[in-house]
């Protein structure tokens, strides 16, 4: 059993979704992400590691400005694998990397598997690669590193199907038409679009996009295997005075989530 | 080897460069887009209706202008493909025409566009009009200011122009705003992309609905000389214009041989210099990578990450450009070239006191390339216009010409 599916099988033995955190290298500088990261490390059953790219088109304002701060202070892939070892160093909980294609060609594909993979990073979330352009990347990440593919509400059946059957780590089921960032509501069918991807694969679903509040962490933790927070966290970070009055809030939203994450 | 006439394959690919690097919630889209594409392709009905609109509201064909001062002036003959004579003053109303129409086919009632110097803006904002269609343009704070005539002409069509902040604040986040809109209201809206940039289908998309261009200006240099040219010039940014132009003369190894080869000069923005880091020169000065869903070559740092173009003219400020200008890139189809800022003010400068037109500072790209293109007298050649210039008085005044 990899990392990422013990983490799963952990959560649902507590009785509860599995918690699964982004947070970005280099917010708000290289140092204090690291120590942000290996504290949400400790507390999350997962942690999204976001590497910061120049244009994050899947991405909403919350990232897109975080993602900008980090690289304007010179954050760059080779920074994020120094990052994701030194949690690993600390860490088991499963260290997913979350980025956009154009760095791992940059970087060369079979050097980022190799060196992430020396890293200890688990897996990788890639969200403008869907599965029509992934055959290079998963030939060469194959038994290294896990690729988590993402599921939207507008996928067609057969995409879904394909995407179920590729994935690996989780489903990620996108919830909304749209970027990421918090919603007040979330769409009405959410639970249906979890339930067909259930239907089609017996892996795990974890959803996202959107999601910010306990409330919203409590409904969705009878649905779904999975609950994934990014853009929130960091508000937490962004709204404090101090980075210390940011983690520590930032820990106890997290901490709010994992108990409002029981099963009902 | 494949034929360039047989590209892109079924899944979008010039060979290497192309396909569909998006998110998955717009796969959908693109694939809707694509049905809805190659079934009006074969329809008669949408064909007439394409020609009806290119004739009598874009006003085409256009003229090949035979440029006599200016042919004097460097010792070839010398036609101008008048672009800018199309309605709203540029070569991209033939490919916003075609897109809507296949909104309209799609039954999408909004429009989204990105634009750089606002050609595209104005054009995508005119078409809205003429198809009663809500749109919305998003154009970049720093390219609102210095297009300003164009942000006032799509205001006035109707549209709503979305300054973006983030980033160089040019096109590239333009297009970045764009997309991310689509994939919020992917249902609703058709994303109007105006380059052979972009995801699969629009590269090969925007290609045949410009290529109205080239197939004219065979048929009219025929008509006037009875020969093929023996070069042909346009500016490159993301490159439809130039692919337009291009494609009735490319000559794949497996063209017959008696045909005269026609070379043909894409030319990129050397800004400051190409040497400066200052330019918007993926082709000569960039790496294979993946921008706005395709594979091409793009213009970042050594890690990866975007990094800002530089041009003079807002339509040329883009550090990507179509995948497949970067397969003929690879192929040796076309020479890619480039002009800088000051180059390019010379030849808007030129072809307005010899010709008394005022070209668009991305198409003074290709007319300043006429300085160091080595032409003999029996030379036949022809420059692409692919807009003109009233948009740029302000930056032309700054940048000191009078």
């Amino acid at each position: 059993m990899s990392r990422i599916e013990a983490a799963f099988t952990k959560a649902n033995q507590e009785n509860r979704a599995c918690i699964i955190i982004y947070y970005p290298v280099g917010y708000p500088d290289y140092e204090n992400s690291v120590v942000a990261l290996k504290a949400i490390a400790k507390v999350a059953d997962i942690v999204e590691v976001g590497i910061p790219f120049s244009d994050p088109l899947a991405d909403g304002p919350t990232i897109q400005q975080a993602s900008q701060q980090a690289l304007s202070l010179g954050i760059n892939t080779q920074k994020a694998l120094e990052a994701v070892k030194e949690i690993r160093d600390e860490c088991k909980t499963p260290l997913v990397a979350m980025t956009y294609y154009n760095l791992f060609y940059r970087y060369g594909l079979e050097k980022f598997v190799s060196d992430a993979n020396k890293a200890g990073l688990d897996g990788v979330i890639i969200p403008d690669l869907p599965p029509e352009e992934a055959d290079s990347w998963l030939n060469i990440a194959k038994n290294k590193l896990e690729t988590v593919f993402l599921a939207a509400p507008t996928s067609v059946d057969n995409r879904l199907k394909q995407i179920c059957r590729i994935s690996q780590g989780f489903i990620y089921a996108v919830s909304v038409t749209g970027v990421t960032g918090e919603r007040t509501n979330l769409p009405a069918n959410l639970a249906d679009f979890i339930k067909k991807i259930k239907s089609i694969t017996d892996k795990k679903v974890a959803v996202g996009f959107g999601i910010s509040t306990p409330d919203q962490v409590s409904e969705l933790a009878n649905i779904s295997h999975g609950i994934i927070i990014g853009s929130a966290i960091i508000k937490q970070m962004k709204n404090a005075v101090s980075f210390d009055e940011g983690l520590n809030n930032l820990i106890k939203l997290i901490l709010r989530f994992k108990k409002k994450g029981s099963h009902s | 080897m494949q034929s360039y006439e047989s590209l892109p394959d079924n899944k979008g690919h010039f060979e290497e460069f192309g396909g569909k690097f998006v998110p998955e919630t717009l796969m959908a889209a693109l694939e809707e887009l694509e049905q809805a594409y190659k079934q009006s392709k074969g329809d008669k009905s949408f064909k007439e209706e394409l020609d009806y609109l290119l004739a009598d509201f874009a006003g085409r064909p256009t003229p090949l202008y035979f440029a006599k001062r200016l042919s004097d002036k460097y010792g070839a003959k010398i036609y101008l493909k008048r672009e800018d004579l199309v309605h709203t003053g540029a070569h991209k109303l033939n490919n916003c025409l075609g897109q809507a129409l296949l909104a309209k086919k799609m039954k999408k009632k909004r429009i989204i566009a990105e634009t750089g110097a606002g050609q595209h803006g104005v054009a995508t904002a005119t078409v809205a009009a003429l198809f009663g269609m809500q749109c919305q343009i998003y154009m970049g704070e720093e390219d609102i200011a210095r297009q300003q005539p164009n942000v006032e002409r799509m205001k006035l069509l109707g549209a709503k122009v979305i300054a973006v902040t983030s980033g160089s604040k040019t096109l590239k986040d333009a297009m970045n705003e764009a997309i991310r809109d689509w994939v919020t209201n992917v249902t609703t809206t058709h994303y109007l992309i105006g380059s052979v940039a972009g995801p699969h289908p629009y590269p090969m998309m925007v290609r045949d609905f410009q290529v109205v261009i080239g197939l004219e200006t065979k048929q009219q240099i025929v008509e006037k000389e009875n020969k093929m040219p023996t070069h042909i010039i346009a500016c490159v940014g993301g490159g439809s214009n130039a692919i337009g132009i291009f494609y009735p003369f490319l000559n794949s190894s497996t063209g017959t041989a008696r045909r005269a080869r026609t070379k043909l000069f894409g030319i990129e923005a050397a800004g400051l210099g190409l040497d400066s880091g200052k330019h918007g020169a993926p082709l000569a000065r960039g790496n294979k990578g993946i921008l706005h869903g395709s594979l091409s070559y793009v213009i970042e740092d050594d890690f990866g990450q975007i990094t800002e173009a530089h041009s003079i003219s807002a339509g040329l400020d883009y550090p990507g450009v179509g995948p497949e200008h970067s397969y003929f890139k690879e192929k040796g189809l076309v020479t890619y070239d480039s002009v800088t800022d000051a180059e390019a003010l010379n030849g808007f400068e030129t072809l307005s006191k010899t010709e008394g037109i005022i070209p668009a500072l991305e198409s003074s790209h290709a007319v300043a390339y006429l300085e160091k293109l080595k032409m003999a007298k029996d030379d036949l050649v022809i420059v692409n216009l692919s807009g003109r210039g009233d948009k740029d008085l302000d930056i032309v005044k700054k940048a000191g010409l009078k």
